[in-house]
């Protein structure tokens, strides 16, 4: 078995320069960690305690009552009450507040008659996720309340499925593994591949008897254990961190996670084949990377992207590994349910693959 | 078969350059052969093509008697390759790198123990055996990397440029090294711009602008050298330079300490009164003699003189 002995080889090889790669080893640990902490608690579209103003016309005991129902449902926070409407503009231009709540001098009247509004919300509309806010806020039984006449009736009961409390961190950390695993696997072995370009080491090795298969087999090989680590990382990170169910079955998880694997590792490869520096390999990495975390539905829904763009993200290998994920993680689907993407992922990696090996070949020239 | 390597036309363009220009080859088995010549004269881009890396755009390879580039998979496992840079891994140490190589050449594990003690033992290797080959020396850097070329016993070693960054001592050494594993047969084709490198050699070819400019044994070469050379000593040499410069049979000049060497041309009747009788004035103390010539003399004949007669064609 002289072919297994060189990928092993290899692979050792390899394995052994990254141990001693202090800076390059401590990221395989340190980036799943860092980005777990930074999605999992800065990442929120549950906004809390936004900062309010009050510009109160009417001051009245029920205009009182409505600000502080406003402030118990914790999701604005008054800082400021303003005199007049000018010095709410100010307070929001200087974005000391978000969310300018005026009552109307009338509110009272206006509360009975029900045809004009009694309470106006001025949103920060340069802000994310405030608009959908104010929305929410429009609908408020407290609004509702106050406003007697409308009924507290709601026209459609919504519950939302395999993430009842309706937690960021739970949408979000299934869908940070094939995120970190993109960055990581597509930089990491570019990287491995065109350093040894860079020192001449390549040179010296292909001039050896050892074929291209062992070569590649034995450069990816490491990468595709430290893929699994990560996985377990934050699978385990975010389970206890975020107590992030994991409804599937683990043994789907890890094989879905396997082929993840070997496609972002393929398009490494083939970046490697293209880039002559080090440097030129992070570049094109990075380019990858970009639409991978915008369209890949990992953020923001694919459903509301234009067709170019939903077009892209199907060619993205992240796209369907975030839907395989999710399905397996949240809502316990196996393989099998989620067969059409995984078969997406397999003619990514294929064709990656081919091309990669096409174009990496034992010659300089 | 008494040819370790046979080229035919041998040419390779890269775009509009052309860095090897038709060259004929023939090595001769469990010697060593040298490429002699400047930057840029096509003395790697030739070694790549011999051992595969590069395709040629036109002309005939043989090595070790396979076609290459189609058979070179073939050849790669008779064949030891040192480049010009140093390409081991400086992460690893001296015994990793060596014992790394054992396994991509398929060495087993008793071959590969009993080859890496035998290595570590003949190049001197022991007393930095665990250490990263990042952290050596150029001579050490050097033996390690002969030592790995050689783990399988190659029929033929390529040696790119092997001293370019190594003390004289050591130089001297690594041939030591050279001659001993010709001695057990293998052939070498080592490339140089050294000239006591070059006389080392058993047979010699000085490559020029991708061509090769003379070739042979390097005293032959030195017996046949196209000039007469003359060695001058005087006090005052700028002087006799710019006296010389006038001769028309003078065809170049190179000084060596406190000596000038004139590469007179052949037809030359008496170049020793010519040359004399335009120092006279200049430099009275002058001492002429026709001397033998140097490989140096050698070498600037072949490619000084061939690039001022393409100039007077053109």
């Amino acid at each position: 078995m002289i072919w297994f002995d060189r990928m092993f080889a290899i692979a050792a090889k390899e394995a052994r320069q990254l141990r001693r790669d202090r800076v390059t080893f401590g990221m395989i640990i340190g980036v799943p960690v860092l980005q777990m902490l930074l999605f999992g608690y800065a990442i929120n579209f549950d906004v809390r305690d936004v900062d309010a103003a009050v510009l109160d016309q009417s001051r009245s005991s029920l205009s009182r009552q409505l600000v502080g129902d406003l402030q118990a449902t914790q999701v604005l926070h008054v800082v400021r009450e303003a005199g007049s409407e000018q010095e709410l503009r100010e307070l929001m231009q200087r974005g000391d507040a978000r969310v300018g709540i005026v009552i109307a001098a009338s509110i009272e009247r206006r509360l009975f008659e029900g045809d004009r509004p009694a309470v106006q919300l001025l949103v920060d509309g340069s802000q994310p996720s405030l608009e959908n806010l104010a929305q929410g806020l429009g609908s408020m039984p407290v609004l509702q309340r106050a406003g007697a006449r409308t009924s507290g009736a709601r026209r459609f009961e919504i519950r939302t499925e395999y993430n009842p409390a309706r937690r960021t961190a739970v949408q979000i950390v299934p869908a940070l593994i094939g995120t970190i695993l993109t960055m990581t696997m597509v930089i990491f072995t570019s990287g491995a591949v065109v350093r040894e370009r860079e020192r001449g080491n390549l040179e010296l090795l292909i001039t050896t008897p050892v074929t291209r298969g062992e070569l590649l087999a034995g450069k990816l090989l490491p990468y595709v254990v430290i893929g699994l680590i990560q996985t377990t990382l934050i699978l385990a990170v975010g389970r206890i961190l975020f107590g992030v169910p994991m409804v599937g079955s683990l043994v789907d998880l890890y094989l879905g996670a396997l082929v993840f694997i070997a496609a972002a590792l393929a398009l490494g490869l083939f970046i490697s084949t293209i880039a002559q520096t080090q440097f030129q390999a992070f570049q094109m990495a990075f380019v990858t990377m970009l639409p991978s975390i915008l369209l890949s539905g990992f953020m923001f829904p694919f459903e509301g992207m234009p067709a170019a763009a939903q077009a892209l993200a199907q060619v993205l290998p992240l796209t369907h590994f975030n839907e395989i994920i999710r399905g397996i993680t949240l809502r316990g689907a196996t393989l099998a349910d989620m067969h059409v993407p995984l078969l997406k992922l397999v003619i990514f990696l294929a064709v990656m693959f081919s091309l990669a090996a096409v174009r990496f070949r034992k010659r300089l020239d | 078969m008494t040819v370790a390597i046979s080229a035919r036309g041998l040419t390779r363009r890269f775009g509009p350059v052309i860095a090897v220009n038709g060259i004929d080859l023939d090595v001769p088995r469990a010697q060593i052969y040298g490429f002699l010549g400047p930057n840029g004269s096509g003395k790697s881009t030739t070694i790549r093509m011999l051992c595969g890396l590069l395709v040629p755009s036109s002309g005939t390879v043989s090595v070790l008697g396979y076609d290459v580039p189609r058979e070179a998979e073939t050849v790669r496992r008779k064949l030891g390759y040192m480049t010009q840079r140093f390409s081991l891994w400086d992460d690893l140490t001296v015994t990793e790198n060596l014992e790394f190589m054992c396994r991509i050449y398929g060495l087993d594990a008793m071959t590969r123990r009993a080859r890496l003690e035998e290595r570590i033992r003949d190049y001197d290797l022991a007393s930095f055996a665990g250490q990263r080959a990042g952290t050596l020396s150029g001579g050490q850097r050097q033996r390690l990397a002969l030592a790995a070329a050689t783990l399988h016993n190659p029929e033929l070693l390529l040696l790119d440029e092997p001293t370019s960054a190594v003390d004289p001592q050591n130089r001297r050494d690594f041939w030591e090294n050279l001659f001993a594993l010709v001695a057990r047969g293998t052939t070498i084709l080592v490339s140089t711009h050294y000239m006591d490198e070059a006389e080392r050699c058993h047979r010699l070819a000085i490559l020029d602008l991708g061509s090769i400019a003379a070739e042979g044994e390097p005293k032959q070469l030195a017996r046949d050298i196209d000039a007469t050379v003359i060695e001058i000593e005087c006090a005052d040499l700028t002087a006799a330079r710019h006296a010389l410069a006038t001769v028309p049979a003078v065809r170049s000049m190179a000084q060596l300490g406190k000596r000038l060497h004139v590469l007179v041309h052949r037809d030359a009747v008496d170049p020793e009164r010519e040359l004399g009788a335009a120092l006279a004035g200049h430099c009275a103390d002058a001492r002429i003699e026709r001397v033998g010539a140097t490989l140096e003399d050698v070498f600037v004949a072949a490619t000084q003189l061939r690039r001022l007669s393409m100039e007077r064609a053109a």
